[in-house]
């Protein structure tokens, strides 16, 4: 079995979907779910051992060996991925029963359940692969999913924002699609090992360009990179709370892991220079999205929809080590991917637990919060301090290793520029913390008790992570710094 | 050539119409002409799912859709211009990355060497098939298929999830829309029968010529469908029943991933049919058939559904 | 030559910018969503059309032929027309919610009527 872990990591979730299908009762498909998601990460625990230590795992898929197969290919990048992601999805689905049971009616939960098993799998399925084309297949399994689950929201704009997100989702795909059909007429391969080969005989040919950029485009409107990231903030403020929380934490992760491996893995770094200045591109759209986004955030009253646009920001900030280009900004990259789960994953739970007690996440429903919930408020707190990047939270980590990628580069306006934005974080976290500490509660509203442990719990688990990852940073920073000097180095 | 042509007149046509069922009928016309002109390409395959998918199932879909949400288009738009010019500067870098590519139809073209040597010339001896299409798609490649068979079960589940199908419709429609036209009924019956036994038919011949699970499905889900529209939901649901249909989607899905799984048992790979039978070409011929049956019966499951779906919300049963 | 060697991906292109056109300027939904599929049917054309030899015939094996055109891209694109009917269904499932929760399927009208909702909400939350 264990030399089969690479395809059970996505085959677990991908068959316990329709398996839950025939499990009509909303608790008995929340068991088999969370069940399903506790295995597949302990697997992605397993492959990060197995890689760790034996190195890059290769498996062919129906026995046909690669390229005629396909591939999958656990390296260090891919496995810390998955970790992340299969982490993010069990934990929420631990919390899934109780979250979504004031916004989805019982009679559609099972659904609901089987569509999120499904989303989870195909974002595994994009991480663990090393076929371009498998990339596809898998990136509308999760897209499609995440429509449907996003429609599930309780407002009526919920299916406004699944629309826009299915029309700009699929012009993204068909993108990629696009630059895959150039890669392909030119090489005659699919595998992505096997295209890095082939690369450099035609790089300097136009379809290599054009393939490039369209491939970068689709995957940049599937992260929200500004100024593709309009779909985000409608669909993260009107899906389902738990919906959001799995989301905000992987899906946009996903999309940056697959960026970093087509730019480092199949394309080589050189590449994009040579056409255009990539790198300059990615630290000037980076930097404008961290700006525009605090800019408004700050402005928001939806408070889901203010941690929406902070996402946007934080985005914005890997994509800045990104276009550093070196290994420390690569490093600080992948370093704040990880980081940002625990934040936002916290964050958005802590928010769904606000939205089970209050129905509504209008920041004057947070008035006087700091006194009914203090476990919940709390959390939101310590998640806000990491978003700002203050010392002994995750966050602080991440900030440190991207401004010292940046000084090291010769940089200085941009690391500037850096802690210019995490000022602004601190604008909008305060706007939280001072209704809800600094306010009283009105009087007419209905007394709100502290959220129930199902939420509490796995919101409390990712605050300890923040904490703890922010104190000894040392086995992430590890891990980022060896991935990065992997796919620096060129070898994938 | 001139099947280009008329694609581009009909994709125009489009652009222009407002009145909506005529786009959705002219829209089925493009799909039939890519699907001709996939015939002419030699994607035989491709021609057949794309006439059943882009001349079937899409208009049928969208006119289903289009019953509830209103036949004609608002004429306003906005930012006409700064899309046009977005379109055309894609265009434009589109263009220019075709001046490196090979001749349209080149034999010594990079595409047509490496992967593609081995699936013409081996894969008949490899995977004992003629259809090397199918070879490629059930075997080779056959991660893919299952990631396929997984988004027709990921659509299904959404649109489910957004239509839930009523338990029995209380808004009895009564006899169905077309059950005074007596041509149509008796013309039904005789045909019907045959539609399913054709489905049947491109089911199991896939492996020897075009075909294989997914038309199969889409055929023999039409003919349940023309059932439907003639003779009313109502009678229909109590023969091909939802509850039924959705254990079918679940069960092709899982069916496929079991031969993968009993691949694993046997000391194979994921998905590697040579172990599941003594000599390895026999192996193959077995877990391509299973599987296409698996892709079959979940898509023929998921068509039905999804149009029970909108049918139901329609109330009149969809006509 | 480059001319006539092209022409076939040329006016392939035409035709996916046609319907590129359509999703981004026109407002009713349904019709965004005819608009993606010329789109998504192009870009099969496209594929399809790297696949051809010239003088080649149907990827299935027959004794008598000696030139066949390329599987690979065949395969490939009837996953992806499979993936494109799939997204269409969750499309146009979503277009019939958002009619019977808005009242209409064009895009203005829709914005229209979330700022209403929006502002009406705004001053309820003043009072």
């Amino acid at each position: 079995m264990l030399n089969h872990l690479p395809i059970l990591q996505v085959v677990i979730p991908l068959l316990a979907a329709p398996a839950c299908m025939l499990l009509d009762r909303a608790r008995l498909a929340w068991l088999f779910a969370t069940a399903a998601g506790l295995a597949t990460f302990a697997i992605s625990c397993l492959l990060l051992y197995q890689v760790q230590h034996s190195g890059p795992i290769s498996y062919a898929l129906g026995g046909w060996e690669a390229p005629w197969g396909i591939e999958y290919r656990i390296d260090l990048l891919s496995a810390y991925v998955l970790l992340v992601v299969s982490g993010i999805g069990a934990l929420v689905l631990v919390a899934a029963n109780t979250g979504v049971s004031r916004e989805i009616p019982e009679a559609k939960q099972p659904l609901f359940y089987v569509t999120y098993l499904l989303c989870l799998a195909g974002l595994l399925g994009i991480v663990a692969t090393g076929d371009i084309f498998n990339v596809f297949v898998f990136l509308e399994i999760s897209s499609l999913a995440t429509y449907a689950l996003i429609a599930q929201g309780k407002n009526r704009r919920a299916l406004w924002a699944a629309y826009q997100y299915l029309i700009v989702g699929t012009i993204g795909a068909t993108f990629i699609l696009i630059g895959i059909g150039f890669l392909y007429s030119l090489t005659g391969t699919l595998n992505m090992v096997d295209l890095a080969a082939r690369l450099p005989a035609i790089a300097g040919s136009h379809t290599a360009y054009t393939a490039f950029a369209f491939i970068v485009v689709g995957v940049c409107l599937k992260l929200a990179l500004f100024p593709l990231h309009l779909w985000l903030p409608n669909a993260y403020t009107y899906a389902p709370s738990i919906v959001t929380a799995f989301l905000a934490a992987t899906a946009t992760k996903v999309a940056v892991y697959l960026l970093i491996r087509l730019q480092f893995s199949v394309f080589g770094e050189g590449f994009a220079e040579s056409a255009l200045p990539l790198d300059a591109i990615f630290l000037v759209l980076g930097l404008v999205g961290v700006f525009v986004a605090s800019l408004v955030a700050i402005q928001q009253p939806n408070i889901k929809r203010l941690f929406a646009y902070s996402s946007v920001a934080q985005i914005g900030y890997m994509i800045v080590g990104m276009g550093v280009g070196t290994h420390t900004g690569l490093q600080a990259t992948l370093l704040h991917l990880f980081n940002h789960a625990l934040m936002k994953g916290a964050l958005f739970l802590a928010l769904a637990a606000v939205a089970y007690r209050l129905g509504s996440s209008d920041i004057k429903a947070f008035r006087g919060l700091g006194r009914a919930m203090p476990l919940t408020m709390a959390a939101i707190v310590i998640g806000g301090l990491s978003l700002i990047g203050v010392p002994l939270t995750v966050g602080f980590v991440s900030k440190w290793y991207l401004v010292l990628a940046t000084i090291q580069a010769g940089l200085w306006p941009v690391a500037v520029l850096i802690l210019l934005g995490s000022l602004l974080a601190v604008v909008y976290v305060w706007r939280v913390v001072e209704v809800a500490y600094f306010q009283q509660r009105p009087a007419g509203l209905a007394v709100v008790k502290e959220a129930p442990l199902a939420l509490l719990v796995p919101t409390w688990l990712l605050v300890i992570g923040n904490l703890y990852f922010g104190v000894q940073a040392g086995f992430t920073a590890d891990l980022a710094g060896s991935a990065a000097a992997a796919l620096i180095g060129g070898a994938p | 050539m001139t099947l280009l042509a008329l694609l581009v007149v009909t994709a125009l046509a489009i652009v222009w119409l407002r009145d909506l069922f005529a786009a959705v009928m002219v829209a089925g016309i493009y799909g039939l002409l890519s699907a001709s002109f996939f015939v002419s390409m030699d994607a035989v395959d491709v021609a057949f799912t794309e006439a059943a998918v882009g001349a079937g199932v899409f208009p049928l879909l969208m006119l289903a859709a289009l019953a509830i949400t209103g036949r004609y288009e608002d004429t306003r738009h906005k930012r006409q211009l700064s899309s046009l010019v977005l379109v055309l500067v894609t265009g434009a870098m589109l263009i220019v990355a075709t001046w490196d590519m090979p001749p349209f139809g080149a034999a010594d073209a990079p595409a047509h060497q490496h992967l593609a040597v081995r699936y013409i010339q081996d894969s008949p001896q490899e995977v004992g098939i003629p259809n090397m299409v199918t070879s490629v798609l059930a075997s080779y490649r056959g991660y893919d298929t299952l990631g396929e068979v997984a988004v027709v079960f990921t659509a299904v589940v959404g649109v489910l999830c957004l239509l839930s199908l009523g338990r029995g419709t209380t808004q009895s429609s009564g006899p169905a829309a077309m059950q005074g036209h007596v041509v149509l009924r008796v013309v039904g019956k005789i045909l019907i029968p045959l539609i399913l036994l054709f489905a049947l038919y491109v089911q199991f011949h896939g492996e020897y010529g075009p075909g294989g699970g997914f038309q199969a499905g889409v055929i023999f889900a039409a003919g349940i469908i023309l059932y439907t529209m003639l003779f009313g939901l109502d009678s229909t649901r109590r023969v091909v029943k939802p509850t039924l249909l959705r254990v079918l989607a679940a069960l092709g899905l899982l069916l496929y991933g079991s031969v993968g799984v009993v691949s694993l048992v046997a000391g194979g790979n994921f998905l590697d049919y040579s172990v599941l039978a003594g000599d390895p070409v026999a192996g193959q011929h077995l877990g391509i058939l299973v599987i296409e049956l698996g892709v079959g019966v979940t898509v023929a499951a998921a068509m039905i559904l999804i149009f029970y779906a909108f049918a139901d919300r329609g109330g009149d049963g969809g006509a | 030559m480059m001319l006539v060697a092209h022409y076939n991906y040329w006016v392939v292109i035409a035709l996916m910018m046609i319907g590129f056109y359509v999703v981004i300027v026109q407002g009713n939904l349904v019709k965004k969503l005819i608009g993606l599929n010329i789109f998504q049917t192009s870009v099969f054309i496209f594929y399809i059309s790297v696949g051809k030899v010239a003088g080649g015939s149907a990827p299935i094996y027959d004794p008598e032929v000696t030139l066949y055109s390329n599987p690979l891209p065949h395969v490939l694109i009837l996953t992806a027309i499979v993936v494109g009917i799939a997204t269409m269904a969750l499309g146009l499932a979503l277009v019939v919610r958002i009619k019977e929760a808005y009242g209409s399927v064009e895009e203005e009208e829709l914005q229209a009527r979330d700022l209403e909702a929006e502002d009406a909400q705004q001053k309820e939350n003043q009072c």
